[in-house]
């Protein structure tokens, strides 16, 4: 089992991106996912900006991965996915069959995001044709799912060359959008946005009107209210053969959690998995166990 | 329901069969094999054509029902099948080529790289486009596909990518890709209390209803919530789609269906709605420099849509 890191998913300022992978580099993550993935209005950097940092990490030694953006509408968006795609050296996450296309056509080795549907080993099975090496499960998925999927893999042949990535830490990116929610809290349209996503790190939270924090607006993502934290679930991940635990960014204590992960999937006994005091929203493990994904079913 | 469709006007009519295969996997919907095939004598006795909804995302113990949906379908001789899984595509394109494949909106195409793929891939003759693009964008979108575009015209709105929503199983454990259910009523309730009638979903609080207020179905993504101290319809307000207004540009766009939602619905409602949309249709394609979107069309659709009011969603960028 290794440990990857997800795509920013906020909309930071550049020199807070720029310390944040500062940061990381010392960290023991073996994969790193980099790029906007969320909203092509978000510029701390351009995409060859993205390649560029790409390079500068790969030269410290971590697997880089460029991510691609989820929803891919204006033609300007496209030219963004293409670039990443014909970046000619770096390993990329499509996040959309738009960019499987891309770099099918190229014939090179991708990895798969979550938001590419793949529900079963049939589905696998063709990409794999079209050049997929590496799938993130879809968050909806568990732990059982997971494990009929990667039988049927074997079944049919082509499980040798297939690593598997499951979403483990954060909060988990449900649904994409036309219309930015951030903006229409700001009751601004979103071609005038002033981006204001800038104003919330961490995304900007939902609460029911009984003060359940139930979503996590993000522009014109939404995520869970919860944060997925599957740390105390780590062996039953390892057992099915899965080879890396994602840990998506948040704004504070990311290399504390990085560390804490490490620890524990590294052997060390007696490790605390208990993170809430590094959180300000609770955490959640339903879908691994397939229960609703907001449910919390672990006791750590 | 299928009678009232064709015999108002409809072109082609969606079906799905009686399990988890279709994205609109409810209680006293769709279809067996001895109603699909009276079906599909029905409409192509009348030169109409039936479509079959097999959407959802199979997973591994499912597998052989949404086989056996793709052989059934195919054994109906029905004139195409709606299908998002790549799986389902790859089986339904090397066991029956002859066998039109549209990809369904649950299947998330917003752009021309992800049609050429589906196009490469499966031969598909047709997409249906998700309710994110803006005019402008189908009409980009339009010039350079590979393949026959279908957009949606009127029903309920979804404000997200279809086949990209996963707020239900978020609450509830079932979601339009896992089960072709979307806030399903099992986990609904409603409840009378001091601050107002209450839905909830699993337990969620939805939405809150003073008296006089219009209730809603609990929908995730359309209740009131509370965001930065404000209370409002942080995501949707209840409303449908109607993109009545938008038909000359959309059949200049080279757009060759809409689509309309039917499915879920009371006979009367797809009666009048194909009735409607006939029309326009019709009066559009003869002169669509004069055409204008009736008025007693849109009395007649806002008449019978959820929260009683339209829009022309994400079509009308000012909306997003």
């Amino acid at each position: 089992m290794q440990l990857s890191l997800g795509p920013i998913l906020y909309f930071w300022p550049r020199e807070t991106i720029e310390q944040f992978y500062q940061e990381m580099v010392a960290s023991p993550l073996e994969v790193v996912y980099l790029g906007e993935t969320v909203c092509h209005k978000r510029r701390s950097f351009k995409t060859v900006e993205w390649i560029e940092l790409a390079r500068q990490l790969t030269a410290s030694g971590k697997q880089v991965v460029l991510s691609t953006l989820a929803l891919i509408e204006a033609g300007s968006e496209l030219g963004g996915v293409k670039r990443l795609c014909r970046n000619g050296e770096l390993l990329v996450e499509a996040n959309d069959m738009g960019a499987v296309q891309l770099l099918s056509e190229q014939k090179l080795p991708f990895v798969g995001g979550a938001t590419l549907n793949i529900y079963n080993a049939y589905t696998l099975k063709h990409l794999m044709g079209a050049g997929l090496r590496r799938w993130v499960m879809p968050v909806e998925l568990s732990r059982d799912v997971l494990a009929d999927i990667l039988a049927d893999a074997h079944k049919l042949g082509i499980d040798g060359e297939l690593e598997t990535e499951v979403f483990s830490f954060g909060h988990m990116p449900l649904a994409y959008s036309a219309r930015c929610f951030t903006a229409r809290h700001h009751n601004l349209a979103k071609d005038d946005c002033q981006l204001k996503c800038i104003d919330y790190p961490e995304g900007l939270p939902m609460y029911s009107q009984d003060g359940e924090e139930f979503l996590t607006l993000n522009g014109i993502q939404t995520q869970s209210g919860r944060i997925q934290h599957l740390l105390p679930h780590w062996r039953s991940l390892a057992d099915l053969g899965v080879d890396f635990m994602r840990i998506s960014p948040q704004p504070r204590h990311t290399r504390e959690i990085v560390q804490l992960y490490h620890r524990v999937i590294d052997g060390e006994e007696g490790v605390d998995t208990e993170v809430n005091g590094m959180l300000t929203s609770p955490v959640c493990d339903g879908y691994w166990l397939g229960k609703p994904g907001m449910e919390i079913i672990a006791r750590v | 329901m299928l009678k009232a469709a064709v015999d108002n006007g409809a072109d082609a009519v969606y079906i799905g069969f009686k399990d988890d295969t279709n994205a609109r996997h409810f209680a006293g919907l769709n279809f067996n094999d001895g109603s699909a095939q009276k079906a599909v004598r029905y409409a192509h006795d009348r030169g109409r054509k039936v479509f079959v909804a097999i959407n959802t995302y199979p997973q591994p113990g499912g597998w052989q029902r949404w086989q056996r949906a793709v052989d059934g379908a195919a054994d109906l001789d029905v004139d195409a099948l709606i299908i998002a899984d790549i799986g389902v595509l790859a089986y339904a394109a090397e066991r029956h080529p002859q066998l039109s494949r549209h990809l369904s909106v649950q299947g998330s195409a917003t752009n021309v790289e992800a049609l050429c793929f589906y196009k490469e891939q499966f031969d598909i003759q047709r997409a249906v486009i998700p309710r994110v693009l803006s005019l402008s964008q189908v009409q980009q979108l339009a010039q350079k596909a590979p393949v026959e575009l279908e957009v949606f015209g009127f029903g309920s709105l979804c404000v997200m990518v279809e086949g990209r929503c996963l707020l239900s199983s978020y609450a509830t454990g079932e979601s339009p890709n896992t089960c072709g259910a979307c806030s399903p009523a099992s986990a609904v309730r409603w409840e009378e209390t001091d601050r107002g009638l209450e839905s909830r979903l699993n337990g969620v609080l939805i939405d809150r209803y003073q008296e006089g207020d219009p209730a809603g179905y609990p929908v995730v993504c359309k209740g009131r919530f509370n965001v930065a101290g404000s209370t409002y319809h942080a995501i949707e307000e209840p409303t449908s789609l109607n993109t009545l207004e938008l038909l000359p540009q959309l059949q200049q766009a080279g757009i060759v269906a809409i689509k309309i939602e039917g499915r879920q619905r009371s006979v009367a409602y797809v009666g009048k709605v194909a009735g409607v949309w006939r029309d326009a249709i019709d009066i559009c394609a003869a002169d669509p420099g004069r055409y204008v979107a009736q008025g007693r069309w849109m009395e007649t659709l806002a008449g019978v849509s959820e929260g009683a009011q339209t829009t022309l969603g994400a079509y009308h960028r000012p909306w997003q």
